[in-house]
């Protein structure tokens, strides 16, 4: 009834490509956008900005990166975040070795690093693919991780051995260190993953996105219709590493503030991103933010929506629950909807399409 | 497994001696080269040290080649439980590592609520079974005919269940196995050997010999009972197994059983060395690297695969490791793997896989 697409006409074939082809689309993205500037910071409490929002906002911008080279070029990696940990300490020497630079930009920079260690770690991509691709990302996120540990030039040869995020200012506000706000946070996340969501969204719709679709879908046609293997897959580790590397900065920035950092970018954290993908839906950039928003909003609302509830369960109990709860939610959503979220979300306009009358 | 690529390489250097002989050359140019511009040592660090080192000391080496040796024990054990599930049902069972976990901690747990140690291990048994027809009813059945990698999201799934699981039950607090109640020997065996003194642990010698004892009774189900003729028969083609009557349900059950079974024992075994606790799940990845030097599909394979990685990296630690700050066990399995990769594709054993348009 409200959501069709009778009567919109399209006159040019820009219009014909959009990526939100129908008025009600566009208008549903303004809304969410509109909710996430100002209702978000303005009626959302500091906590459930700084430990609901943030972390979404920042696991989503890694889905996307992860989903780029395995949602649309079928590349498996499970060294999600050894790349988001070379991103955040190459940030942490980036903003010490030139403080006066605004660390926006730096964190923006700091994805360029991460994203030649990816091509580099890409490389055997050339020759392997499925779980044997694995295996080499697994080599990456060991290798990186032990890096983070032993090469004591990458955190400045601290005594902790871990980041210590200097304070930062734009206009005279922090943005990071202990004295900005959550709500300073939030908008430099947001802004960051809004705007890189964009080029994102251009790129997958692009020349590149679609020679990443061929190479997916089968490598062999792709090379004879002309598609660079080579070119394809390096830039696909190049681009999903400079995501991740971005969000991997963001995280031990914005969100976490400093602390282990070696720790923070385990093997753990690459499975979640993983199953984030997954779950929110294999080559869908929406399906990143839904996966993001079911694995990393989960737990935190089991932890405090069961209590809520009347569910006595607390501390160790309630993360086992959770435990639990992921994992028969993973297979849940495996049997029911292999195609994630993103799936359902398409089936559900296209039903919200044809209501009221179906038939 | 259609999707593992064995793209031909470009056929430049077809003949794979004439490679291995450019290679060589390659390396010992690069040496002679090296070794004259060497002002730091760096090189003689790492090319001629090391092995002075092993010469001078045989005994270091062997003690250090038995450490490999027993963690390849252990990794070969892991790698075994992937083979068995991977050959019969085509699911990359990353589930293995933990459900190693959870057969070692039910084991435990049955033993200090009081159920004798026998007892108990034939009541985990059943546990494991009752895993298997669960897996098998509520994860396989209803992914039929989904893409691999649907499958292996789902192990992942079982995974986590059963760390949530497990640590529910159980606590997540690291247990002591109970080696002596189960006769398994311990303490040490001195050996003079290469005029020094090699100590070997008797519970690694056994773990050996049970693994070995293990994998012979396995080869023999696969090859002389009914249930293993038609195992084998999966693993060559589901629609082909199922056209004479095999009833693919029934088969699976029996795998993840089976690798149930694997799993207590490698549970039991690498209990009695540490302690039980969820550390086993990082180690279990370490199974990944064996695999692909061993092959996907075969139970030869994993068993050499694990030794050479764990020897491989027991050897890289202790002689090469103390160069760049030690602690290169954590990745050095994997680029032992990466660089086999390059030239071996499908593993020392494994089937050749030929990609199709």
């Amino acid at each position: 009834m409200l959501y069709r697409e009778a009567g919109q006409y399209k006159s040019s074939y820009a219009s014909d490509m959009a990526v939100f082809p129908l008025k009600e689309d566009r208008i549903g993205i303004a809304v969410i956008l509109a909710i996430a500037l100002v209702a978000v910071p303005f009626l959302g409490s500091d906590f459930f900005i700084a430990s609901v929002m943030i972390p979404f906002l920042i696991f989503s911008l890694a889905a996307i990166g992860l989903n780029i080279l395995t949602g649309y070029t079928g590349l498996i990696s499970l060294g999600t975040a050894a790349f988001m940990g070379v991103g955040a300490y190459s940030c942490y020497k980036l903003t010490t070795l030139f403080p006066g630079v605004n660390i926006i930009v730096l964190i923006l920079l700091s994805g360029l690093f991460s994203a030649g260690i990816g091509v580099l770690f890409g490389l055997p991509s050339l020759r392997i693919k499925g779980f044997y691709l694995a295996v080499a990302t697994l080599a990456a996120q060991f290798f990186l991780q032990w890096a983070f540990v032993r090469v004591p030039w990458l955190f400045n040869y601290n005594a902790s051995g871990a980041i210590e995020v200097p304070q930062r200012t734009l206009f005279d506000i922090p943005l990071t260190g202990a004295a900005a706000t959550p709500e300073t946070r939030y908008f430099v996340c947001l802004g960051l993953v809004v705007v890189l969501t964009w080029f994102a969204s251009n790129i997958v719709h692009g020349k590149l996105g679609r020679s990443w679709m061929a190479v997916r879908d089968m490598d062999i046609a792709a090379e004879l219709m002309g598609i660079k293997l080579l070119n394809a897959k390096l830039m696909a580790f190049a681009v999903s590493s400079y995501f991740c590397g971005v969000a991997g900065a963001m995280m031990i920035f914005l969100w976490y503030g400093g602390g282990e950092a070696a720790d923070v970018f385990s093997i753990r954290l690459s499975f979640n991103i993983l199953f984030m993908v997954i779950i929110g839906g294999l080559g869908s950039l929406i399906g990143s933010f839904f996966g993001a928003a079911f694995l990393s909003i989960l737990p935190t609302a089991l932890k405090f929506g069961l209590p809520a509830l009347g569910i006595p369960i607390q501390g160790a109990a309630a993360e086992h629950v959770t435990f639990m709860l992921v994992g028969a939610l993973i297979i849940t959503f495996l049997i029911v909807e292999p195609h994630g979220l993103a799936r359902l979300w398409q089936i559900g306009k296209q039903k919200l399409r044809t209501w009221p009358f179906p038939y | 497994m259609s999707d593992i690529a064995t793209r031909p390489a470009p056929s430049l250097l077809a003949s794979p001696l004439v490679k291995f002989g450019l290679i060589v050359a390659a390396i010992v140019v690069a040496l002679a080269i090296g070794v004259r511009l060497d002002t730091s040592n760096t090189l003689y660090a790492i090319f001629v040290d090391p092995f002075q080192q092993m010469v001078q000391a045989p005994d270091l080496l062997v003690q250090t080649v038995w450490e490999g040796l027993v963690s390849g024990v252990l990794y070969a054990l892991i790698a075994l439980g992937f083979v068995l599930i991977f050959k019969a049902s085509g699911v990359f069972n990353f589930a293995q590592g933990i459900m190693v976990v959870f057969a070692a901690l039910t084991l435990v747990g049955l033993y200090e609520k009081g159920v004798p140690a026998f007892l108990a291990v034939i009541i985990t048994l059943g546990v494991m079974f009752a895993l298997a027809v669960t897996i098998e009813r509520v994860v396989l059945r209803p992914l039929v005919n989904q893409p691999d990698i649907i499958l292996f999201m789902a192990t992942f799934g079982i995974t986590y269940f059963l760390i949530g699981f497990g640590e529910a039950l159980f606590g997540g607090n690291p247990k002591q196995m109970i080696a002596e109640q189960l006769y398994l020997p311990k303490g040490a065996v001195d050996l003079q050997i290469l005029g020094g003194l090699v100590s070997l642990q008797k519970i690694d010698i056994a773990a050996a010999l049970i693994a070995s004892l293990m994998i012979a009774a396995l080869a023999a189900f696969f090859q002389y009972t009914r249930i293993g003729r038609a195992l084998r028969a999966v693993a060559d083609s589901h629609k082909a197994a199922l056209s004479v009557g095999i009833s693919l349900n029934q088969i699976w059950v029996i795998v993840w059983f089976t690798a149930g079974i694997v799993a207590l024992i490698t549970g039991i075994m690498w209990g009695a060395r540490s302690d039980v606790s969820f550390a086993l799940e990082i180690v279990a990845l370490k199974a990944l690297p064996v695999l692909i030097l061993g092959g996907f599909t075969s139970i030869p394979g994993a068993i050499v695969g694990g030794l050479i990685i764990g020897i491989g990296e027991k050897l890289g630690e202790f002689y090469w490791g103390p160069l760049v700050g030690g602690g290169i066990e954590s990745w050095l399995a994997y680029f032992i793997a990466l660089g086999f990769l390059l030239f071996r594709p499908q593993g020392l054993f494994g089937d050749k896989i030929i990609e199709r348009i």
